[in-house]
């Protein structure tokens, strides 16, 4: 191997190293980038197979000259021991950057750069890009479905109180702490859906009554995430415990439920609850086609919340009940006090994940003929006026998805740190 | 002085088909305290654990301040609230400070106003010595401070027994000896203890009776003084050679 000393990269030569391989590195990436962004191509002189892979191979020479172990350059050290570390990683890292640096242009301009946002008719959208008009055009219809125009007041009011009631945690004195848990589970629910059902669906105080299948957009997506998540927590607590019980009838029931609702899909649920329901019941009794897509939600959840929270009560050390029914602690004073605090902290991960899900399987109801975000947009894009835009609408749709989920799951990383006790 | 305030009669136990406990009788009068030995898996936490039937016994009796344990759960719980319980591995409530799981039993199972449970609690932490550390969660304390909080909370009850299930076999020597000076003055104090350990300086220091067990059998049970200078069986003449 005596011949390739002069390629052997150590201390001794770093300066030559260091300066050939950051100039063949930065030619590799210059040649890509001008290529994407400008359609430059600094090396057309060679054959275009070769030219293509020239970048890849150069870089990989540069990358290779600056794997200097202990260089003594912190900086240099950091990018060895992260991106650089052998051969196969420093492909992997030109090849990312390759990537990122040809996928950006394409997308940017046809986003931003060819994009039309003015006017509000179809006609508006000249640009090669994406014709953002649609969006805004349609907006109102995203967020409140067929809900009356003049009447959005009233859906914006409703989630304003239930949101203003939802903090009240954060004011509670500590005398009110002991009530909170009751609070939540019990309490806010009722209020949240009576001003639901008296603001927004109305019919009393003089408010004009709308039937729910007008109402829609990602406000309904808002209603029966908010109804089925507040819901499906308790019942899943329950069936969880009702696992766990030492009573026959209360453990075969709770099984029986889970592995059925396990068991079926969400869609034939949904179908269920809209179609074969209603036939079960009598004559006159009346109940709405949501109230029944979000009880049919909230059962079918119901059951993934109790098999994640049995997964947590089964993680305690049997220490731990023992310790409180060694105090005189009963079933469920042990629950309240010992278990469920425990296990509910260290379920924080899965239930986030339960409830992630749920957020993102409410477009399904639109099986039944009610429009939330996604709904609104299947009929928008069948629009006469606006055909052609489903890509637009998916964008629109995907980021606020994106933003829903994502601020749900820092929540709950913020809820881990918050109680974590051990250290 | 001398009345019984637990009696085991003729009690006999399972885990499937392999018999833990063998016919044990056995009565402990009030104030005394009462250390178990013996080999591993001759039945010694059992028992005890027995005691607050935090495992149920299949056969015979047992009766604790005048109290049958039976499937009955009020009276469990009753007896429970009235005997204390010290394990081997802690066992303190991690997601509770020192104070609050010194104050949950009192609180919840006692009824006992807030402030004056507390009180209590600090009371008690002071007498184990762990009072400036009751506002720092177990996984903060040291092994021996953990243990000491776990006998502190066991008191915060008021208990008429306690019992302690090896308090010492999971810490390290240098705590040992931390945990044992407070179970001896509470030992001082007059509070009648069943105490499984292997400390037999604890068992000459403190004990009224020392009892033997093998093979889920209570092979052999002297006074203490008795029992460590003639030994009567073969048996426990072999452990104690092994142990001393």
């Amino acid at each position: 191997m005596s011949k390739f000393t002069f390629l052997k990269s150590d201390r001794s030569n770093i300066q030559l190293v260091l300066i050939t391989g950051t100039f063949l590195i930065t030619i590799s990436i210059l040649d890509v980038f001008l290529n994407s962004f400008f359609r430059l191509n600094l090396i057309s002189f060679l054959p275009s197979k070769v030219s293509f892979l020239t970048p890849f191979i150069i870089g990989m020479i540069g990358l290779n000259l600056i794997r200097i172990e202990f260089s003594g350059n912190r900086f240099l050290d950091t990018l060895n021991k992260n991106i650089n570390t052998s051969n196969f990683n420093a492909a992997l890292t030109l090849l990312i950057i390759f990537v990122i640096f040809k996928a950006i242009p394409p997308s940017l301009s046809w986003m931003i750069l060819d994009a039309n946002i003015s006017g509000d008719t179809k006609e508006a959208c000249t640009g090669t890009g994406a014709c953002w008009t649609y969006i805004k055009v349609w907006f109102r219809r995203f967020m409140y479905g067929m809900y009356p125009n003049e009447q959005h007041w009233r859906i914006n009011t409703a989630f304003l109180l239930v949101i203003g009631l939802g903090t009240f945690g954060l004011f509670a004195t500590e005398k009110m702490k002991k009530f909170l848990a009751l609070y939540y589970v019990v309490i806010y629910p009722i209020i949240a859906f009576l001003i639901i059902y008296y603001l927004i669906s109305g019919g009393y105080f003089g408010l004009e009554w709308i039937e729910t299948g007008a109402w829609g957009g990602l406000s309904l997506t808002f209603i029966v995430s908010f109804f089925c998540l507040i819901f499906c927590f308790p019942l899943g607590m329950i069936l969880a415990l009702g696992r766990r019980s030492n009573l026959p009838a209360v453990r075969y029931i709770s099984i029986g439920y889970i592995e059925f609702w396990r068991g079926v899909p969400l869609i034939t649920v949904l179908f269920m609850s809209s179609v074969m329901f209603p036939m079960f019941l009598p004559e006159d009794f009346f109940m709405d086609k949501l109230v029944r897509v979000i009880i049919a939600i909230t059962l079918f959840e119901g059951a993934y919340c109790a098999e994640v929270i049995r997964g947590g009560l089964q993680s305690l050390p049997r220490g731990q009940y023992d310790a409180a029914k060694s105090l005189g602690m009963g079933y469920w004073k042990m629950h309240i006090f010992v278990i469920l605090p425990q296990a509910l902290k260290l379920v924080i991960p899965g239930i986030c994940n339960t409830f992630l899900a749920l957020v993102k399987d409410t477009p399904l109801i639109f099986v039944v003929g009610l429009a939330e975000l996604a709904g609104m947009l299947a009929l928008a894009k069948t629009n006469p006026k606006w055909l052609g835009f489903a890509m637009e609408g998916y964008i629109f749709a995907a980021i606020i998805f994106w933003i829903i989920c994502y601020a749900m799951s820092k929540y709950s990383y913020n809820l881990e740190e918050k109680y974590k006790t051990d250290r | 002085m001398s009345e019984a305030i637990i009696k085991i009669q003729n009690m006999n136990k399972w885990f499937g088909d392999f018999q833990v406990l063998k016919d044990i009788n056995l009565e402990v009068e009030k104030n005394k305290k009462i250390v178990v030995c013996g080999p591993s898996g001759s039945g010694k936490s059992t028992l005890i654990r027995c005691i607050n039937r935090l495992e149920e016994h299949q056969k015979g009796s047992i009766v604790v301040d005048g109290t049958e344990l039976s499937e009955n759960t009020k009276n469990i719980e009753q007896i429970r609230a009235e005997v204390g319980m010290v394990f081997q591995q802690f066992n303190l409530f991690p997601h509770l400070s020192i104070l609050d799981n010194c104050t949950l039993a009192p609180i919840w199972v006692r009824k006992m106003p807030k402030k004056q449970a507390q009180e209590l609690a600090m009371q008690q932490l002071e007498k184990v010595q762990i009072s400036d550390q009751a506002q720092k969660f177990p996984g903060q304390l040291s092994g021996g401070q953990q243990q000491r909080c776990a006998i502190a909370r066991a008191l915060c009850m008021e208990p008429k027994i306690m019992l302690f299930d090896e308090p010492t076999s999971a810490l390290d020597p240098e705590m040992i000896k931390e945990v044992l000076d407070a179970m001896v003055n509470l030992a001082k104090g007059g509070m009648t203890m069943i105490v499984v350990t292997h400390e037999m300086g604890f068992a000459k220091e403190v004990a009224d009776e020392v009892i033997f067990m093998d093979e889920g059998m209570i092979v052999e049970k002297a006074e203490t003084k008795e029992f460590f200078a003639n030994p009567k069986s073969e048996r426990t003449k072999l452990f104690l050679s092994q142990i001393l």
